[in-house]
C-alpha cells in the first residue's frame, strides 16, 4: 500500500480504482482472498455438519471421560486400564515426549561425533561415517525402527536364561553388575529407592515424591549459590585481573548438600529380581522404547552428522589457521574457535531436524510402542469411533509441540546468533 | 676457483648422487597407511575399532547371505534345502521369496501384461526433467515436459485417450482466453481465463468426454488404482506429489514474502500447520476425515485422496525451499526490476522466479528424497507399500509366512540406490551452481 | 503447468465418484462391480497370491455376494483396509460391503453404525506358548509377557480376562501379525494372543509346529460376520441371506457340482425355493431367479468354502467346531428359506 502522492485529488473515487490503482489493489486482493478462504472453510464446516448429521453422529470429546479398557506396556505415569481414555492419551503424549526428547539428545550427541569423525584425517573412520550416513539417510526410518526392534529381539536372551538352575546354581546369562539385565523384551535397570519417605504428594498428574522434591531443590539451591560465586570470582578478577580459584567451592557447593540430603533419606538402589517370567521389582525399559530410540536417533544422527560437517566446513580455514598461529592446540582450537562460529550455521537447521525426530516418533505404532498416535489416535480412536474429534485432537497437539520446540529453539538460536552492528 | 677450492676443502662431491627411493616408511602404501590411519595413538585405536566393526558386521552377516536360497517355492523347501546343503542350524537367505514376488514389490498388482506402461512412463520422466535437470538438453524438450503429466496419467491409469486431451484442451482454452482478455488488462485476463477454465472442467469436459468417445473410441485399458503398490505407487506419490506441489509452493513462497498482511498470515498458518504435524496424520485425514469435509456422497479413491494430502505436505515443505531460494537472491536483482519499472508479476516471472527456483533445485531434490521415503507410511492407511504392505500380504501367503528379514533388505537395497543416486545428483548439481556463482 | 495434473486428476476424480446414494444394490448393478473391503492380508481369510488374485475365507463370501448381485463372482474389487480404516471405508461408501473377519460387537453395531450380516465364523480369542515354558493353562500366565495386535477386540477381551482372574500381565503390543510372530518366535513374550483361527494358521507357518502349543482356554467370543452400512435394509437382506444360502446349501447338500443336477431332479420344497427352481424368494429382495444359485456356484457351498480355504486338508488345518452345521453339533443355523 504505497500512497503516490501525486495522485490527483479532484478525480472522485471511481470503482476501477479498485483494481488498477495500486493504492487500493492490494486491499482488494485480500479482501476477496478473505472471503474466498472464508467461502472455503464455511464449505467444510457445513459439510461436515451435513455428514455428521447424516451418520447420526456428533462431536464431542465426551469419550475422554469414558474407560479405556485397554492397557500400555510402557507408561510414564500410573496407569490402569480402568482409567479415562484422557488419561491414555495423557501416557501417549507423556510417551511421544519422552522418546523425543532423549531422541533429540542422542541424535546430537551421535550426529556431532559422526559429523566430526567424518572430517577426520584417519581415512578409515572417515569412510565408514560416509557409509553411516549415506546408508542412514537413503532409507526410510521406518526400516530402522523396526529392524531395531527385531535385533533387540534376536539377540538379547529371554529373561528365563536368568533363571539361577537349582541343580547347578548357575544361569545361563547372568545380570551386569548384578543389577542391569538384558532381555529380550525390555532392559531391567534398578530404581532407586529411599529408606525413609517423606510423603508424596498427590498431583492430577502423577504422585510426585517429596524426596525427589527435595533433591530437585537442594540442587536447584546449588546451582544458584554457584552462580553468585563465580559472579563474585568475575568481579575480583575484573578489579584485580586475577581469578580466585573457585573449583573446589563449586564441587563443594554442588555435592556436599545432595550428598546430606541423600544420606539422611537413605537412598539405595532397587535391583531387579526375576520372578515367574519376568523381572520385578526394578524398572524395566520395554525395547519398543530403546528400539524407536535408537531407530529415530541413528537416523536422525546421520542427518545431523551432515549439518554439523557441513557447519565446520562452513567456518573458514584462516580460523583455524589463526588460531595455530596463537599456539592452540587442535582440541582447543575447535573448542574455542570453529565450534562457536560453527554452531550459528548448524543451528536452524538442527532445529528442523529436533522437529523432524518429533515427528516421525508417530512412527512408534511400527514397534508397539503406544504414544500419542497409538493411544488417542490408534486404540481410543479404533475403539470408540470418534475419528474426527480423535484426530483434530491429536493433530492441534503435535503442532503445539512442534510449535513449542521451534520457539524455544528460536529463542536459543536468537541468543549464540552473531551481534551484527 | 675449483682448485683453491680443493686446496681448503678435504672432499668435495663432484657428481649428484642418483635419486634415491623415499625410505619405506615415508612411502608408498606404508606412509599412507602411517598417515591416514596410524598417525597417532587415538588414531590407531580409532583405526583398530573400526576394523572391528567391519569385520564383526562381515562375519555376522556374510553367511546368511551365503547360504541364500534362490529356488524353492515355500519358505519351508528354503529350510529344507539350507538344513541340506550347510546342515542342521545353519541360518540362510530365502531369496526364493523376491524371486517369485519381485514384480509385486515394484508394481504392486498392477496387470503383468501391462508392465510396459509404468515403465514407459519412468524412462519419458527422465526426458521430461531433462531440461529442468540437466545443461545439455535442449531446451525445446520443455515443451515435452509440459504434455508429460497429461500423458503420464493416461498411461499409468490408461482409459480413454480423449480424457487426458480434452483436460489438456481446458488449459489451452483458458490461455487462449487469458492472452485474448488479457489485452484488456492482465487481472481481467487472469480471472476471465480462470473462470473459463473452471466452467469448462466442471461442465463441459465430462460430457465431452464421453461425447468424444462415442464417436471415436480411442484408448488403452483402463487400471484402477488401487492395483498400484509396491514401488509403483512410492514413486506414483512422491513424484505426483512434488510435481502437482510446485505451483502451489510457488504461491505459497510469494505469499509468504508479500507486503499483504492477511495473504502473508494466511501462507504462514497454512505452511506452519502442515509442517507442523506429522505425515501421519495428514494420510489418516485422507483415509479418515476427507470423507467428512467433503459434500456428502462424495468418495474417490483413496489414493487420490493420499494424493492430495500428501501433495499439500509436500507444498508447504517446497513453499521454504522456495523462500530459501528467493531469500538468497541478492537484494540487487529485487530492485533492478522495480527499476525497469516491470509490475509484480512481470518482475516474479521474468526476473526473480527463473533464479530463485534455480538455485531452489537441490533443495526440491532433497525434498523429493524425504516424500519418497516418507510414502513408506501410507501402509498405515492400509495401501501396499514396498516396505511393510507388500511384505506382510506375501506373509498372509501360507507358503511364505514366517519370512521376516529378506523383504527388508530387498526394499531397503533399492530405496537406498535410488535415493543415493539422487542425492548425489543433488550434491553434483549444488557444486555446478556454486561454480556458476563465482 | 504442473498444476493441470491436480485440477485434471480432481476432475476426473469427482467424474468417477458416484454419489452414494441409500440403494447400495442399485449401485452395485449399475457399477456392474461389487466393492468388497478386506483384510490388508491374512492367512486363509484374505490373501493376493502372486498374480494379485484374492482368495480366502472371506473373500469367497464377497465373491458370493457378486455371484448372487450380479451373476458372476468375478465382479469383485478388492479394497484393503487396515483396522483402524475398515469402519470409516464402509461408513463413507467407499466399500460395499466389509468381510474383513469383523467381531460383531454391541457398540459396533449400534454406535459405530454398522449392520452386521450373519455370522460366517465363529472365533475365540486363544493363547499360544512354548511348550518348554511348561505352562499348560491361561490360568497360568501370571506376570507373562503377551504379545498382543493393537487396534483390535483382543487388547479389550485380554484386559478383561486378567482383570477377571487376578492376574497381572505384561503387554507387548504389535501392529501386525508378521511383528507378533517374529516377537513370539524370538521369546519377546512368553504367550502370542489373537483368534484361535489366526494362532492355528501362524502355528502351522512355523519352523518346528510342535515347539509350540496352543493353551485350552479360549477367553472370549469373536462372531465374526460380514458388515455392511446402516439404513439400507434391502442390501442388509441381500448380504446376509446370500450367507445363509451357502450355509443352507451345505445342510441340504447342494453343492457346487450337483448344483445344476439337483436344481432339475431334487423333489425337497426347500432346495427347489432355495435354487430358485419353484417361488420367486429372489425378487423379494430385488434380485434374479438363481441368484442362490450364483452365489453357490462361485466357491462352493460353506462346508466347500470353508475345506479349501481354511479346512483340515488345507495347511492351517482348522477343525469345524463351532462352525460345523447345527444337525452336527455346530452353530451354522440358517432360517428357513420360504
Amino acid at each position: 500500500m504505497t500512497t503516490a502522492p501525486d495522485a490527483p485529488e479532484h478525480q472522485g473515487f471511481r470503482l476501477s480504482q479498485l483494481i488498477y490503482d495500486t493504492r487500493y489493489r492490494s486491499m482488494t486482493i485480500q479482501i476477496v482472498v478473505l472471503f474466498l478462504v472464508m467461502g472455503f472453510v464455511g464449505w467444510l464446516v457445513d459439510n461436515t455438519i451435513q455428514n455428521l448429521n447424516a451418520l447420526g453422529k456428533d462431536f464431542n470429546y465426551s469419550f475422554l471421560g469414558q474407560r479405556a479398557g485397554y492397557d500400555i506396556g510402557n507408561a510414564l505415569i500410573p496407569y490402569n486400564n480402568d482409567m479415562t481414555h484422557g488419561r491414555a492419551l495423557l501416557v501417549g503424549l507423556l510417551n511421544t515426549l519422552w522418546v523425543s526428547f532423549l531422541g533429540c539428545i542422542a541424535a546430537t550427541v551421535l550426529g556431532v561425533i559422526i559429523g566430526v569423525l567424518r572430517l577426520s584425517k584417519n581415512w578409515l573412520v572417515a569412510r565408514m561415517m560416509t557409509i553411516y550416513v549415506e546408508v542412514f539417510r537413503n532409507i526410510p526410518v521406518l526400516l530402522w525402527i523396526l529392524v531395531a526392534l527385531a535385533l533387540l529381539t534376536e539377540v538379547a536372551p529371554s529373561p528365563n536364561q536368568y533363571k539361577v538352575n537349582a541343580a547347578t546354581g548357575e544361569a545361563k546369562t547372568s545380570m551386569l553388575f548384578e543389577s542391569v539385565a538384558f532381555t529380550n523384551r525390555y532392559t531391567a535397570i534398578p530404581s532407586i529407592h529411599f529408606d525413609r519417605s517423606l510423603g508424596s504428594l498427590d498431583t492430577a498428574l502423577a504422585p510426585i515424591s517429596l524426596n525427589f522434591l527435595a533433591i530437585v531443590l537442594v540442587l536447584l539451591a546449588s546451582w544458584f549459590v554457584t552462580k553468585a560465586v563465580n559472579k563474585n570470582a568475575t568481579k575480583v578478577q575484573a578489579a584485580t585481573g586475577v581469578r580466585p580459584t573457585t573449583w573446589w567451592q563449586n564441587a563443594l557447593i554442588w555435592l556436599l548438600p545432595v550428598a546430606i540430603v541423600v544420606t539422611v533419606l537413605g537412598i539405595n538402589p532397587e535391583e531387579p529380581v526375576l520372578k515367574g517370567f519376568n523381572f520385578t521389582k526394578g524398572t524395566n525399559v520395554s525395547n519398543a522404547f530403546v528400539a524407536l530410540w535408537a531407530g529415530l536417533s541413528l537416523y536422525t544422527a546421520a542427518f545431523i552428522a551432515e549439518i554439523v560437517r557441513a557447519g565446520i566446513m562452513a567456518v573458514s580455514k584462516g580460523q583455524s589457521e589463526a588460531a595455530f598461529a596463537l599456539g592452540l592446540r587442535p582440541s582447543r582450537t575447535m573448542r574455542l574457535v570453529i565450534l562457536p562460529q560453527a554452531l550459528r550455521v548448524i543451528i536452524p537447521p538442527l532445529i528442523s531436524q529436533f522437529l523432524n525426530l518429533t515427528k516421525n516418533s508417530s512412527l512408534a505404532i511400527a514397534v508397539g510402542y503406544l504414544d500419542l498416535r497409538g493411544t488417542l489416535g490408534g486404540i481410543t480412536l479404533n475403539q470408540t469411533g470418534r475419528e474426527l474429534e480423535a484426530i483434530t485432537l491429536m493433530m492441534l497437539i503435535y503442532l503445539v509441540i512442534s510449535l513449542l520446540i521451534s520457539g524455544g529453539m528460536n529463542i536459543f538460536n536468537n541468543r549464540v546468533k552473531l551481534k551484527e552492528r | 676457483m675449483s682448485d683453491t677450492h680443493a686446496q681448503t676443502v678435504a672432499y668435495v662431491r663432484e657428481t649428484m648422487l642418483p635419486q634415491q627411493a623415499a625410505p619405506t616408511g615415508q612411502s608408498g602404501v606404508i606412509k599412507w597407511l602411517r598417515e591416514n590411519l596410524f598417525s597417532g595413538w587415538v588414531n590407531t585405536l580409532l583405526t583398530l575399532a573400526g576394523l572391528y566393526v567391519a569385520y564383526s558386521f562381515v562375519m555376522h552377516f556374510y553367511p546368511w547371505f551365503a547360504h541364500g536360497v534362490w529356488d524353492a517355492n515355500s519358505l519351508k523347501e528354503c529350510r529344507a534345502i539350507i538344513t541340506d546343503r550347510y546342515g542342521a542350524g545353519a541360518t540362510g537367505a530365502c531369496w526364493a521369496m523376491i524371486h517369485e514376488r519381485w514384480h509385486q514389490f515394484l508394481f504392486g498388482f498392477y496387470p503383468s501384461e501391462l508392465y510396459w506402461r509404468p515403465v514407459l512412463t519412468f524412462a519419458l520422466l527422465f526426458v521430461a526433467v531433462g531440461p529442468l535437470m540437466f545443461q545439455w538438453v535442449p531446451k525445446k524438450v520443455v515443451w515435452f515436459t509440459l504434455v508429460f503429466p497429461f500423458l503420464a496419467v493416461w498411461l499409468l491409469w490408461g482409459g480413454s485417450v480423449w480424457a487426458p486431451l480434452l483436460v489438456l484442451a481446458g488449459f489451452v482454452l483458458g490461455w487462449i482466453v487469458f492472452s485474448f482478455v488479457g489485452k484488456f488488462g492482465p487481472i481481467a485476463g487472469f480471472s476471465a481465463g480462470a473462470i473459463v477454465t473452471i466452467l469448462y472442467f466442471l461442465l463441459a469436459v465430462g460430457p465431452l468426454i464421453d461425447l468424444f468417445h462415442s464417436i471415436i473410441p480411442l484408448g488403452i485399458e483402463h487400471v484402477d488404482s488401487a492395483k498400484f503398490g509396491g514401488f509403483l505407487l512410492a514413486i506414483t506419490l512422491g513424484v505426483g506429489g512434488i510435481a502437482m506441489s510446485l505451483p502451489a509452493g510457488i504461491i505459497l513462497a510469494l505469499g509468504r514474502q508479500s507486503d499483504m498482511p492477511l495473504v502473508k498470515g494466511l501462507s504462514i498458518i497454512f505452511i506452519e500447520f502442515i509442517r507442523g504435524v506429522p505425515l501421519i496424520t495428514l494420510l489418516f485425514v485422507a483415509s479418515l476425515l476427507l470423507n467428512y469435509f467433503l459434500p456428502p456422497g462424495t468418495n474417490f479413491d483413496i489414493i487420490l485422496r493420499v494424493m492430495i494430502l500428501v501433495t499439500m505436505f509436500a507444498a508447504a515443505y517446497i513453499a521454504e525451499v522456495i523462500r530459501g531460494g528467493l531469500a538468497a537472491l541478492p537484494r540487487g536483482q529485487y530492485e533492478a526490476a522495480d527499476a525497469l519499472g516491470l509490475d509484480y508479476w512481470k518482475a516474479q516471472r521474468l526476473v526473480i522466479l527463473p533464479q530463485a527456483l534455480k538455485i531452489s533445485i537441490p533443495g526440491i531434490v532433497s525434498t523429493f528424497i524425504g516424500m519418497f521415503k516418507d510414502t513408506t507410511l501410507v501402509v498405515f492407511v492400509g495401501l501396499f507399500d514396498p516396505l511393510k504392505g507388500i511384505p506382510d500380504f506375501i506373509r498372509a501367503d501360507f507358503n511364505w509366512k514366517g519370512i521376516y528379514w529378506e523383504p527388508f533388505v530387498f526394499v531397503g537395497a533399492i530405496f537406498f540406490i535410488l535415493n543415493f543416486a539422487m542425492s548425489r545428483y543433488s550434491m553434483h548439481l549444488e557444486n555446478r551452481l556454486q561454480r556458476d556463482n563465482h | 503447468m504442473k498444476k493441470s495434473v491436480f485440477i485434471g486428476a480432481l476432475t476426473a476424480a469427482t467424474l468417477a465418484a458416484g454419489v452414494a446414494g441409500a440403494a447400495t444394490l442399485d449401485d452395485v448393478k449399475a457399477r456392474g462391480e461389487l466393492i468388497c473391503g478386506v483384510n490388508t492380508g491374512l492367512v486363509g481369510f484374505a490373501a493376493p497370491d502372486a498374480n494379485g488374485n484374492w482368495s480366502g475365507f472371506d473373500v469367497a463370501i464377497c465373491q458370493a455376494v457378486a455371484g448372487a448381485v450380479l451373476g458372476d463372482p468375478s465382479k469383485v474389487k478388492y479394497v484393503p483396509t487396515s483396522g483402524q480404516t475398515r469402519f470409516t471405508a464402509l461408513g463413507s461408501g467407499e466399500v460395499d460391503l466389509l468381510a474383513r473377519n469383523t467381531t460383531w460387537t454391541f457398540s459396533r453395531d449400534t454406535d459405530l453404525k454398522l449392520q452386521f450380516t450373519a455370522t460366517n465364523y465363529y472365533d475365540g480369542q486363544g493363547f499360544m506358548v512354548r511348550k518348554d515354558s511348561g505352562v499348560t493353562s491361561a490360568k497360568e500366565l501370571d506376570g507373562a509377557s503377551i504379545c498382543i495386535q493393537t487396534g483390535t477386540t483382543t487388547e479389550l477381551n485380554l484386559a478383561d480376562y486378567f482383570k477377571a482372574n487376578n492376574m497381572s500381565y505384561q503387554p507387548i503390543t504389535v501392529d501386525s501379525n508378521a511383528e507378533g510372530e517374529q516377537q513370539f518366535l524370538a521369546g519377546a513374550c512368553d504367550a502370542y494372543t489373537t483368534d484361535a483361527s489366526g494362532l492355528a494358521a501362524t502355528r502351522a507357518a512355523f519352523a518346528n509346529p510342535s515347539d509350540y502349543v496352543i493353551l485350552p482356554e479360549i477367553i472370549s467370543k469373536e462372531p465374526l460376520a460380514p458388515a455392511v452400512r446402516q439404513g439400507d435394509d434391502q442390501w442388509t437382506d441381500i448380504v446376509r441371506w446370500t450367507v445363509y444360502a451357502l450355509i443352507a446349501a451345505e445342510e441340504y447338500g447342494v453343492t457346487s457340482a450337483n448344483i445344476d443336477e439337483l436344481a432339475k431332479s431334487t423333489d425337497n420344497p426347500e432346495i427347489k425355493r432355495l435354487l430358485g427352481v419353484e417361488g420367486d424368494l429372489g425378487a423379494m429382495v430385488g434380485l434374479d431367479k438363481d441368484w442362490a444359485v450364483n452365489a453357490i456356484k462361485a466357491n462352493g457351498n460353506y462346508g466347500e468354502i470353508f475345506a479349501a480355504t481354511i479346512g483340515e486338508q488345507t495347511p492351517i488345518g482348522l477343525a469345524r467346531g463351532l462352525n460345523a452345521q447345527w444337525t452336527q453339533g455346530g452353530l451354522m443355523y440358517a432360517p428357513p428359506f420360504r
